[in-house]
């Protein structure tokens, strides 16, 4: 009976999460498509025809996986971030404060919207770049594996974020100064085999870096880092992302007064 | 049943400022309640508590016999709440509004379209369902609030403030609305600054200040406390001055007559001395509210105490 009223809840907070990305779809799902389409134009086809081969592969089909993560990666935690942060912002996030939801179930509906943005954009991607490069697929298991779950890990990141958040700067300065360097770092231009020993290390501390190889696996059957090693990374990440967001809430840290 | 039952309720913001002291309140199932209280007595955030959108330093709350540190979940499926601010998403639609808050409670769809008609048009609002709320009056907004809190059919429905900024005839009919719902049974507790709107409404009253309840009684009971009303008399002619035995009076203007009335003392025999000194009474008033006198007077002597 529980689990039906739970249900209903989950399923309320999804709709609304996903009518409120779908109404200002100009903003949140076409951008995504034009930004890609420059990288393939200008790294992919102008730069990328005079690099040549990267692990076996033209230099464009080695980049494609890891643009589509980045495209998901950011598009995740900024659905979250935004949505979230707009409820505290509006105060109808006590909508659901004083309804008999669950924590858990709060989480989970805005995740599950960062999620569908995030699934959504990473197929608008790519379909853009069937225009520059054929598909490859080598898994399509750990296509689908690695793409939901960095989606959520993101939308997790994005939640987190906005809690912290008492204005609308402190939503992008994580995106601007993590997210970004990171995914940048993260081997999406390049194969971090390129890299110096000592860069190589370094690189292994960035969480993208498992992420990106994991998805390129799936497409190119190539990977820099160890495929369960990559899903050890990003599930434990999960988890300690989720029990914070799971704490905060209960807590009703900058939610509750 | 008690519909709520607070104990040693006390709150401490971060920063230190003590909104609410330790008290304790009872309100019965089916009462009409009013919270009354000066800004910053505690009204809201003791509201707050309750509705576990505040979280207490101390004390107990307890609805329809469910602990909210021990069966939240429970707890909050009897209460709906109408917030003092306007607490909704400001692009969605009215109807996308009240649908999502049934659903957060677990309504089915379904039903939470057959309840959005039924409320939205009890309270005016049907023709505006696909309107967003940033384009509705504020006298709409706080309809929608009402709507929005129905949506799950509460068994307590706590209102802070519903009335503020509502002009009179909207009032009225808010006022009406909501003696409907307290007919049918819905324990209704009510936040005011209107004290009209308490005497018109409600059977029991708590007054708060500083944190502190400083009175817990039947608003029967509590006017009976009045000692002295102040009447005014419209009446005809010229008069100087007029003095009637045993009352304070005070010619305000040439037609304008204030006496005051002691409880024991009655109006009849007003009206006798009137008559003899040959005053003609074309209508009569109170000149304050009669709760607003008492509400001045406790909150006075709370404070001096």
């Amino acid at each position: 009976m529980k689990l039906a009223l739970y249900g209903t809840a989950l399923k309320s907070i999804l709709t609304k999460e996903i009518i409120r990305f779908g109404r200002i779809w100009v903003q949140t799902l076409v951008p995504p498509a034009i930004t890609m389409s420059l990288y393939f134009v200008i790294f992919g086809n102008l730069i990328g025809s005079r690099i040549g081969q990267m692990g076996g592969y033209s230099y464009m089909e080695f980049i494609v996986p890891g643009l589509i993560m980045m495209s998901v990666i950011t598009n995740s935690y900024s659905n979250v971030a935004s949505s979230f942060f707009s409820c505290k912002f509006q105060r109808n996030i006590e909508e659901l404060l004083v309804a008999p939801v669950p924590n858990y179930i709060i989480i989970l509906g805005f995740v599950g919207g960062g999620v569908t943005r995030g699934l959504i954009v990473g197929f608008i991607v790519t379909l853009v770049s069937l225009f520059f490069v054929p598909l490859q697929l080598h898994s399509i298991a750990a296509i689908g594996l690695t793409v939901l779950l960095t989606s959520v890990l993101f939308s997790l990141g994005g939640l987190i974020n906005a809690i912290y958040a008492n204005t609308f700067d402190d939503i992008s300065i994580i995106p601007t100064f993590i997210l970004t360097p990171l995914t940048y770092l993260g081997g999406v231009f390049y194969s971090i085999s390129l890299l110096p020993d000592f860069w190589q290390s370094v690189s292994q501390i960035n969480p993208i870096v498992y992420m990106v190889n994991a998805f390129r696996f799936g497409f190119l059957g190539i990977s820099d880092v160890s495929l369960w090693l990559s899903f050890s990374m990003i599930i434990g990440s999960i988890i300690i992302l989720y029990t914070w967001a799971l704490i905060l809430i209960k807590r009703g840290y900058g939610l509750r007064a | 049943m008690q519909a709520l039952a607070i104990q040693g309720l006390k709150k401490t913001y971060p920063g230190g400022v003590q909104a609410v002291k330790g008290f304790d309140l009872v309100v019965e199932q089916g009462d009409f309640f009013a919270l009354l209280g000066p800004n910053g007595a505690g009204k809201s955030t003791s509201i707050g508590v309750i509705t576990s959108l505040v979280n207490k330093s101390e004390g107990s709350v307890t609805i329809f016999g469910h602990d909210i540190d021990t069966d939240l979940e429970a707890a909050k499926s009897y209460v709906g709440l109408v917030p003092q601010e306007f607490n909704f998403n400001q692009f969605e639609t009215v109807l996308q509004i009240v649908v999502n808050q049934a659903g957060y409670y677990g309504v089915p769809r379904p039903l939470a379209m057959e309840r959005a008609e039924k409320y939205l048009s009890q309270l005016d609002l049907w023709e505006k369902r696909n309107a967003r709320a940033r384009e509705l009056s504020g006298g709409m907004k706080r309809r929608l609030m009402i709507a929005r809190a129905l949506m799950h059919e509460p068994q307590l429905l706590i209102l802070d403030e519903p009335t503020a900024g509502v002009d009179i005839e909207l009032r009225r009919s808010m006022w009406d609305f909501l003696k409907q719902l307290n007919k049918q049974g819905i324990t209704i507790i009510l936040t005011t600054h209107y004290l009209e709107e308490a005497e018109m409404l409600c059977r029991n009253i708590g007054i708060i200040d500083k944190g502190e309840l400083v009175e817990n009684t039947s608003m029967k009971q509590l006017l009976s406390k009045l000692n002295v009303e102040t009447f005014i008399f419209d009446i005809q002619g010229d008069h100087q001055a007029i003095a009637l035995n045993g009352f304070t009076t005070r010619l305000i203007d040439k037609h304008t007559l204030e006496v005051d009335v002691e409880k024991s003392q009655g109006l009849n025999s007003v009206f006798r001395l009137l008559d003899e000194n040959g005053v003609v009474v074309q209508s009569m008033r109170n000149k304050a509210n009669r709760l607003e006198e008492l509400f001045v007077t406790l909150v006075a002597q709370g404070r001096q105490a």
